[in-house]
């Protein structure tokens, strides 16, 4: 597998970014701020209204490198997309497949299938590292309802009831996650998932690293090729990077709510990091932003090996990973989509 | 139109991918994949010196053409010869802007060392033959030069390699037309290859993805 190379996160709202030779520069107020050397990136994500120049978003996109910007609170902007990469041939098929609902279920059910196997094996971890904080009757119960979810995802060859299934395996596992939540738990826990705006700490910081995870994952489909708009399970809607969605489902637990989770129980962030608006909405204050970028950095860079490919790589590859099955199963190469089963 | 399109005419370099791996030309010329390591660019910058298609040369009775396009409607490929050497001679041909008969001699630039395996000759042999019907004259041979050993070879072009070159030609198009990127045998040689991170050479021989789910969910 390729090497995960670094993420510039630029978290100033009054810093330009240029290009000068093979290097990012950061201007503020016509000074330097900082020199980047471009070939150590893999991506620029930056938050707030900040500018870059053309001749940058020119070279990033000619050299693999996304550039993403955000508000400040993490609401996705706009994404630097350059000449499509590879094939129109690996394009179509894609679009063939997704319009038919029959052929996009033998595709989406793998991603359920990977978010949910992934679910059950945090919570029979949890069994096993924390049976004294926890209920484990209870996990071990709904433990063994995932288990036959799995079975009958496995068999479904309908969209419909394919998200039916997805839904009553949600349920289940969030009636835990407030359970796995084992410190701070005056500031910290979680009823139900609530978006715009998430009313709670918890909730905040999950749609945070959803949003990061989101668009490493837009990034690394259209680097392989494929059309991240255009999704198997999650179907077309404007704007939407529906192809991402789907692929990251199967990262949703095992990666970013386990992420939040570490960063509550080991008390990386506390409850001073947040704000609470008017209307209750809670945001994350800037300092809290960088702490949590720079744990979601380091994260990125631990090593795992692929569960299907059996191959050493950085946490951070793993949506790369998975684009690259992707597209190597509508390309013929692989008799279904091989989703990314963590234990 | 049709067939003889030029449009789908195929890279005459793609010929040397075909022969170091039959994916890895498909990943490039079908997929329209591609990732450096320090080999192609060692390439690239070879050829820097040899890509220079408006310096021309002569040297008493022999004249230097820098990046000369090439094309075989015949095989249906075109490319960029580095350099063809092209000599006085009264068994040769007339060509535009020169007085006197000439023979030609294509000349190909390597990174490396000479290989083991005939891809570099498989190229030269498609070279010659593209001369040969653009300037409807007999290529006898034509030179390798290899950067590493800072020498060139001359290579004597073969009717047994002209048929090689056709057969080649013809199943890559017929891939190309199906637009069909194949299996490979795996070895060594793909610790050398720049797609190894987008061809996944472990694909090759893989469980299925339905006995891995299948396994999985099982424990």
């Amino acid at each position: 597998m390729k090497k995960l190379l670094n993420t510039l996160y630029v978290t100033q709202p009054d810093v330009y970014l240029a290009l000068d030779g093979g290097n990012v520069v950061l201007l503020k107020d016509e000074e330097r701020l900082g020199r980047l050397p471009l070939h150590n990136l893999e991506s620029i994500i930056s938050f707030g209204y900040t500018g870059a120049s053309p001749a940058l978003m020119g070279y990033c996109a000619d050299h693999n490198i996304s550039i993403v910007f955000l508000t400040m609170n993490g609401r996705f902007l706009a994404r630097v997309v350059g000449e499509s990469r590879g094939n129109v041939v690996l394009r179509k098929k894609q679009y063939r497949l997704s319009d038919n609902e029959n052929s996009s279920a033998k595709v989406a059910r793998n991603f359920i299938m990977g978010k949910v196997y992934n679910q059950k094996w945090m919570i029979e971890r949890m069994t096993r590292e924390h049976p004294l904080r926890i209920d484990v009757e209870q996990f071990k119960k709904i433990s063994q309802h995932l288990s036959a979810l799995m079975v009958d995802i496995h068999a479904c060859e309908d969209l419909e009831r394919l998200r039916g299934l997805e839904g009553q395996a949600a349920i289940s596992y969030n009636r835990l996650f407030n359970q796995m939540i084992l410190q701070q738990k005056e500031d910290f826990y979680f009823h139900h998932r609530s978006r715009r705006p998430p009313m709670d700490n918890v909730n905040t910081m999950l749609s945070f690293a959803y949003t990061l995870l989101a668009n490493d994952t837009a990034a690394a489909l259209e680097t392989v090729g494929l059309d991240a708009y255009v999704g198997f399970l999650h179907r077309d809607r404007p704007g939407r990077a529906s192809l991402a969605l789907d692929v990251m489902e199967e990262l949703r637990g095992i990666f970013a709510d386990r992420f939040v989770l570490s960063l509550i129980n080991r008390r990386v962030i506390g409850p001073l990091d947040f704000y609470k608006k008017e209307n209750g909405a809670v945001l994350m204050t800037d300092e809290a932003r960088k702490k949590f970028l720079e744990a979601w950095q380091n994260r990125k860079q631990e090593k795992i090996t692929h569960p299907f490919l059996g191959e050493r790589m950085s946490w951070g590859l793993a949506p790369h990973a998975q684009a690259l099955l992707l597209a190597r199963y509508l390309r013929g190469d692989l008799d279904q989509y091989p989703p990314f089963l963590w234990k | 139109m049709g067939a003889n399109n030029e449009e789908n005419y195929l890279m005459l370099s793609g010929i040397q991918h075909y022969q170091f791996c039959k994916r890895q030309w498909a990943l490039i010329h079908i997929e329209q994949q591609w990732a450096e390591n320090v080999k192609t660019l060692e390439g690239q910058f070879l050829h820097q010196k040899a890509d220079q298609p408006f310096i021309k040369e002569k040297r008493g009775n022999k004249l230097i053409v820098r990046a000369m396009p090439i094309q075989s409607n015949e095989l249906r490929i075109s490319g960029v010869c580095d350099v063809v050497e092209f000599i006085k001679d009264d068994q040769g041909v007339e060509l535009h802007g020169h007085e006197g008969r000439y023979v030609a001699h294509p000349v190909e630039y390597k990174r490396g060392k000479p290989k083991t395996n005939d891809a570099d000759l498989l190229q030269l042999t498609a070279q010659a033959m593209c001369l040969e019907e653009m300037l409807l004259c007999d290529v006898t041979h034509g030179f390798m030069y290899y950067h590493e050993i800072k020498r060139r070879l001359e290579v004597a072009i073969t009717d047994s390699y002209r048929n090689k070159v056709q057969s080649i030609v013809s199943e890559m198009h017929d891939y190309y037309a199906r637009n069909h990127t194949p299996k490979v045998k795996i070895g060594s040689f793909c610790r050398n290859c720049s797609l190894q991170h987008i061809c996944l050479p472990k694909l090759m021989n893989k469980e299925s993805v339905e006995s891995f789910i299948g396994r999985k969910i099982r424990e």
